[in-house]
This record gives structure tokens, sequence and C-alpha cells, in this order.
């Protein structure tokens, strides 16, 4: 904190000086800092003495885990990792799901760094070419040999994964549209999208997938029927639409009128304007934004549980309430961990990515 | 012509869903209309605000749920605000302890679903506490075990009136006191101390009419018998887990609003005030908090009313609120879809719709604070 560079001094007295300064610049603060380190010890003692000290790490049952003053019950997760990845997809099939795993990844990897060229086919791949392959990968094609895995037997990572990314896939390009048409001069497209926008997210999603699982079927004619799955997607897709539309709209709004014109001018179709002039940089403007909403989709696929779908958090519910085999008092607490964790992982991940992305592009465009 | 193409999609969309869903209804027997308000629910609820029993109609279970859903909304919304507040501001301190831990709470719980905290919550803790029998004492008699928290329930005698009389004369001299004392500050330039003589009217004058109405309140006391309690107030353990769940939650997202409301403040109006001379809790209160509050506003409204929706995830530990009650119990009795779907997602329109015009209302009027 010295402005005087003369003066030498040994690293511990550097060190006692900033705890002066932002641990005991006053009373107050100094009160302030032995609450939190009370705090911290105590959390951090209860987390370790749960999850290391008293936790049961080996065993094939509950048993194990019944002892009074067991902490974490370890060996429910080592023994269902599996049924939590998975769910009860057939074992000699696992392989379909990992190959999957590696395909999305390698279009998604080179397409999130920067660096990497060839961005257009790249998505194109994302968007089209991989959920052709990832769906017959995953349900099976009888004449590519695949047999064919019904979508009661998905469960786990797989189904919150699935529900995640088929929601991204398709709220995205519906997002666009709809803020597009909330935009429109035409008052009949306008209003529709006002409608629908203000409507889906003044309710919760809960309701929305009440919406999609007991009164969807009553809309279609009879011969058609979808699976539940299917049915969640659908309302997982229109609800998150309608949000991903208000942020391109904060996007689109954002773009000065002299863009706009300048393409009217430049004798640009209304497709030629948006999709070369506006949509660019409205998206890449709103880009935290979207990935805000992506994280919420994210979170939001946990929800599915309750139409009856085994994403990660319900399988970890069912597996830790309906299992009397590993009934335990700490069961159920690190089954939540684990999922947490899982959750966290992911959602933490994707926000780091976008804080990252954002200090790019703006170092970019800083004057 | 595009609107053309719209329209009559629109109408053949429209037309399609009805026809089939009148086909549907049909072919499984339902008759459609609101009728089955009226008819006898035949279920019990675990917890209501106004008096119901099984043999009340559904129209009555779907107040019930709506309360209870009200209930979970507002005192999960005063919490979270408060708790929200301490931890935004927790951020921006000073002290290096203090605003790691608030951020190490905010991104722990930012980035978790909101059903997940119920379930640990619920199921986690709530779940796991001790039969009746082995009730964990708390002070002021209070007891908590499996089946909820049981506390003391306030009886109220007649004299209570008084007491609220004086609560009513004593805000309205509170008021009366604050706008002289802010009109000799606009004319003479005097700052009068306000705290006092406030506190003395809003709390100190009910305190007194409570003693001289010869304390008006008895209390119901949780007894702890064989093999279970007895009277008391008892706090469910879905509605604690509720309101315990969605307040963590929500706070952690309130906390950032407030930080990056009151970070929006230029740095020179606080220097500007310190110049002045203005102490910090003034700056604060009479500097910062009002700019900040304009930045504040819309998004908290935002958090407000994702709370009143996350509110529907009860369904999934069980609290009676609107959706369990509704879009569960009675969608299954009487199998009439289109109607309790589309009743009980009026109901969060509607709420989403009042709580977003009293927010512009109090926005316009902070707003309008601007010289």
């Amino acid at each position: 904190m010295k402005l005087n560079p003369e003066i030498d001094r040994t690293s511990w007295q550097v060190a006692l000086e900033w705890v002066r300064c932002n641990l005991f610049s006053s009373w107050w603060s100094s009160a302030l800092t032995l609450l939190g380190l009370a705090v911290s010890y105590w959390v951090l003692w209860a987390v370790l003495d749960w999850a290391v000290f008293t936790a049961i790490f080996t065993g094939s049952d509950g048993s194990a885990c019944r002892i009074p003053g067991a902490g974490a019950c370890w060996p429910f997760i080592t023994h269902k990792f599996k049924l939590f990845m998975y769910g009860r997809y057939p074992v000699e099939e696992l392989w379909r799901v990992n190959l999957t795993y590696v395909l999305a990844l390698g279009g998604l990897v080179p397409l999130m760094l920067p660096r990497v060229p060839g961005k257009l086919w790249l998505s194109v791949y994302m968007l089209v070419g991989f959920p052709i392959i990832a769906y017959f990968l995953l349900t099976g094609a009888e004449w590519l040999g695949l047999p064919i895995v019904t979508t009661d037997l998905w469960g786990g990572l797989l189904v919150t994964l699935v529900v995640a990314c088929v929601g991204i896939a398709a709220s995205f390009p519906l997002g666009i549209i709809l803020a597009l048409a909330r935009r429109s001069d035409l008052p009949l497209i306008k209003w529709l999208a006002i409608i629908f926008i203000e409507f889906v997210r003044g309710v919760p999603l809960v309701t929305v997938l009440f919406f999609a699982s007991v009164m969807l079927p009553l809309f279609l004619p009879e011969n058609v029927t979808f699976d539940k799955l299917m049915r969640a997607l659908i309302g997982v897709a229109l609800f998150s639409a309608a949000y991903m539309a208000e942020v391109v709209r904060g996007g689109l709004q954002a773009i000065p009128r002299g863009q706009f014109e300048a393409a009217d001018a430049l004798g640009m179709s209304y497709p030629q304007k948006m999709g070369f002039i506006v949509l660019p940089q409205a998206l890449k403007l709103v880009i935290p934004g979207i990935v805000n909403s992506f994280i919420a989709l994210f979170k939001d696929t946990s929800l599915v549980l309750i139409i009856g779908l085994f994403d990660l958090l319900g399988i970890v519910k069912q597996a830790a309430q309906s299992d009397a085999k590993w009934f335990a008092p700490q069961t159920a607490v690190t089954g939540y961990v684990f999922a947490a964790f899982v959750f966290w992982l992911f959602c933490f991940g994707m926000s780091r990515y976008s804080a990252w992305l954002e200090t790019r592009l703006n170092t970019g465009q800083r004057h | 012509m595009l609107q053309l193409i719209v329209a009559v999609l629109l109408v053949w969309l429209v037309w399609a869903t009805v026809d089939n869903t009148i086909r549907n209804l049909r072919a499984q027997g339902i008759a459609s209309g609101f009728g089955f308000l009226w008819n006898t629910a035949g279920f019990d609820i675990s917890q209501s605000l106004i008096p119901y029993t099984s043999t009340d109609s559904h129209g009555r279970a779907f107040l019930v749920g709506l309360l209870n859903t009200l209930l979970v909304a507002v005192v999960g919304i005063v919490l979270a605000t408060v708790l929200g507040f301490v931890i935004g501001v927790a951020r921006l301190s000073r002290n290096w302890l203090v605003s790691t831990l608030a951020s190490v709470y905010i991104e722990t719980v930012r980035n978790v679903p909101p059903l997940l905290m119920l379930f640990a919550v619920y199921f986690g803790v709530l779940k796991t506490l001790p039969s009746p029998r082995n009730s964990i004492e708390l002070p002021f008699s209070s007891y908590l075990n499996l089946r909820g928290l049981y506390v003391p329930r306030p009886i109220w005698d007649e004299g209570i009136w008084i007491v609220l009389l004086a609560l009513l004369v004593g805000i309205v001299a509170a008021v009366w006191i604050r706008r002289r004392t802010e009109k000799k500050r606009i004319e003479t330039g005097e700052q009068g101390t306000v705290l006092l003589p406030v506190l003395a009217c809003v709390l100190g004058l009910p305190a007194l009419a409570f003693v001289l109405a010869g304390f008006p309140v008895t209390f119901d006391v949780p007894q702890l018998g064989r093999f279970n309690l007895k009277g008391g107030l008892v706090i469910m353990p879905e509605f604690m887990a509720l309101v315990v769940g969605l307040t963590l939650y929500t706070a952690a997202f309130i906390a950032e609003i407030v930080r990056s409301g009151i970070l929006s403040v230029h740095k020179g109006q606080q220097e500007a005030a310190a110049a002045l001379g203005l102490h910090d809790g003034q700056v604060m209160r009479l500097v910062i908090l009002p700019q900040a509050l304009r930045v504040i506003i819309p998004p908290l409204t935002n958090q407000y009313l994702n709370l009143t929706k996350n509110s529907s995830l009860a369904v999934a530990i069980g609290y009676p609120d609107l959706v369990s009650v509704f879009a569960g119990t009675t969608l299954n009795l009487t199998n009439q879809a289109v109607e309790v779907v589309l009743m009980t997602m009026g109901v969060y329109l509607f709420l989403s719709l009042c709580t977003s015009l009293f927010m512009n209302w109090f926005n316009a009027r902070v707003a309008l604070v601007e010289r």
C-alpha cells in the first residue's frame, strides 16, 4: 500500500500489511472478520467431518452406512453410478450413449474456441447433422443393426443432457423467430408474438409441463401420440424459447437504426438484412444473456421429474427413497450432494465460459 | 400477404385443436365446463388458512391452494430480500473474508437447481429429524421434530383492539413527526433527529397500551405428551423446506442485483457526499441507495415473480400449494384437464401482472426523485 519504493519490506511485512488493510481496518471490520472466521471454521469442519472423517467409503449395501454417527454414504454413489449416468439404458448398448457424447464434444469444443476456423460448417454439423446422428444412435434403428431402446429406459444424466440440449437447440432458433416477430411491422404477427411471450413468461415451468403432459394429448387427433419424453421436450423448448426471445430482442434493440436503414438502402431483402447485417451483431451483443438462459434451462431440466421422467435428480431421489437395500440416514443427503455437484459443474462451467468470452469480445471492441 | 397466411394457419390451428379436444373429451366421457368447482372435493388438505374440510367444494380447495401459494410467496419474498441485501452488501465489503464468503455462497447457490435445494432441505434435513417423542427442544417452549416446528400459539383477548388502535395512532403520529422534521430541515437546514420520537410512537405507544389493557394475550403452549405433541401452532416441514429453499436460492440472485445496483452509482457521488460532510450512514441512505434503487428495482421485480413461480415446485415435496392441490389432486379426481390447467396458469398470469403493475408504480415513484 505504501507508495515509496525505497522501503524494502519483507514478504512477512507485506502479508501483515495486507491482513491489516483487508481484515482488520476498523473495529467493525475486525468483528466481521472474527465472525466470518467462526462461520467458515464451523461450515468447513461440518462439511469435512461429514464428507471425509465420518464418511463410509466401502460396502456393498447400506448396512455399513447404518452405524450411528456415520457421515456420507459414498458406496451408494459408486454402486449406482451407472444408474445415475444412464438410467436403465441396456448395458451392452451403452457405447452408443458414449459415442454420442464424443460426437457432441467433437463438434462443441472447436465451436467454443474462438480461434478454430470453420465455424459455419461446425454450426451446420451441430444444428443439423449431429441431432440426426444422435437421434438414431440413442433411440436405435433396425436398418443399421442398432436395437431400439425406448425412452422409458433412458434416465439419469442422459435425460438431463438430452432435455437440455434439445431445449437449447430448439429454443435458440425459435427464440430468434419470436424476437423478430415481436419487432415486426405486421400487427397480427407482432401481437401473436407478444401474447405468446408474455403468457409463457408469466406462468411457471411446472404448469407448462402439466400443460404439455395432460392437455397436449387432448389437442391432438386420436391416432397421434407422443411419448412422455417428447412431451416434456416440447414443453421445455416452448418455455425457454420465450425467454430466449426476450434476450435476443434486447440485442436487436441495441443495434443502431442506421444499420437497418443502410441495409435497406443497399436494396437488401428482409432475410438478407436480418441474416447478414442485424442478427450477427445483435447475437454477439447478447452472448452473456444467451448463456444465462442456457444455464437457467439446464437447471430447469430437473423439473421434468414432476411429470414422471427420471432425470439425474429424479433418479437419485428414486434410488434414495425406494431402494431398501441402501436405506440409511445419510443416503439421501449423499445422493443430493452428488447431484448438486454434477449440476454445479455444468452450470459453473457455462458461466465461466460466458465470462471468459465476454472479456475476449470486449477487448476486441474497446477503443 | 404473410399476415394472411399466418391468420389462416392460426384459424386452422385453433379450429383443429378445439375440434380434436371436443372429440377426445367425448371419447373419454368428460363433460367440459366449470360445474365441477361446486362439486364436493372429498380430499383433505394438510394446511389451510381458511376453514376447510373434505366435504367442501373443489372451488374452495382452489382458494385454499391459492392462499397457501400466496403465503409462501410473501414470506419467501420478505426473507429473500433481507438475506439478499445483506449478502449483496457483504459481497462489496472491503473486508476480504466477508466478500469472499459472500461470493462463494452466490456462486454455489446460483448454479444448483432450486428443486434440488428443496429436496436437500426437505428429504435431507427435515425428514431425518427425530420422531415427536424425541423432539428437539428449542427456546420459548418450541419443539422441532419430523412433523414440523411446534411453537406457542398466541390467543388474543378482546383488549387487543386497544393495542391495534394504539399502533395505528402511533404510525400516524410517526408520519406526522417525520413530515414536520423534513419541512423544518428544508426551511432552516437543521438536521433534527427523527429516530427516537418515531420509535416511541410506533413501538412505545402500543407497548404502553398493551400494559394498560392488562396483557391481553395468552399462549397455547405445545405440551409433550407420551407419543405426540399437543396444542401449539404447527409449522409444516413442507412449508419450512419451501420457504428455506426458495429464500436461499432467490437471495443469491437478489445479492447480485444489489451489488450491480450499488456499483452502478458513480464513485464521484460518494466522494461528493463525503466532501459535503455527510457521514457514512447518510451517504448510503441519502445518496447511494436512492440512485441504486432505480437500477435495482426492475430486476428485483423479476426475482419476486420468479420466486412466486418457483413456489409451484411445492408439488414435488407435497406442500399443498395451488399446483399441488388444484392441478394435482383436483385434476386427478375430476379429469377436467383443460379447465384446471388454464385456471392455474391464469392465476400465475394474474399474479405476474399485478406484481409488475405494482412495481412499475413503485419504480415511477422512485424515478421521480431525480431532479
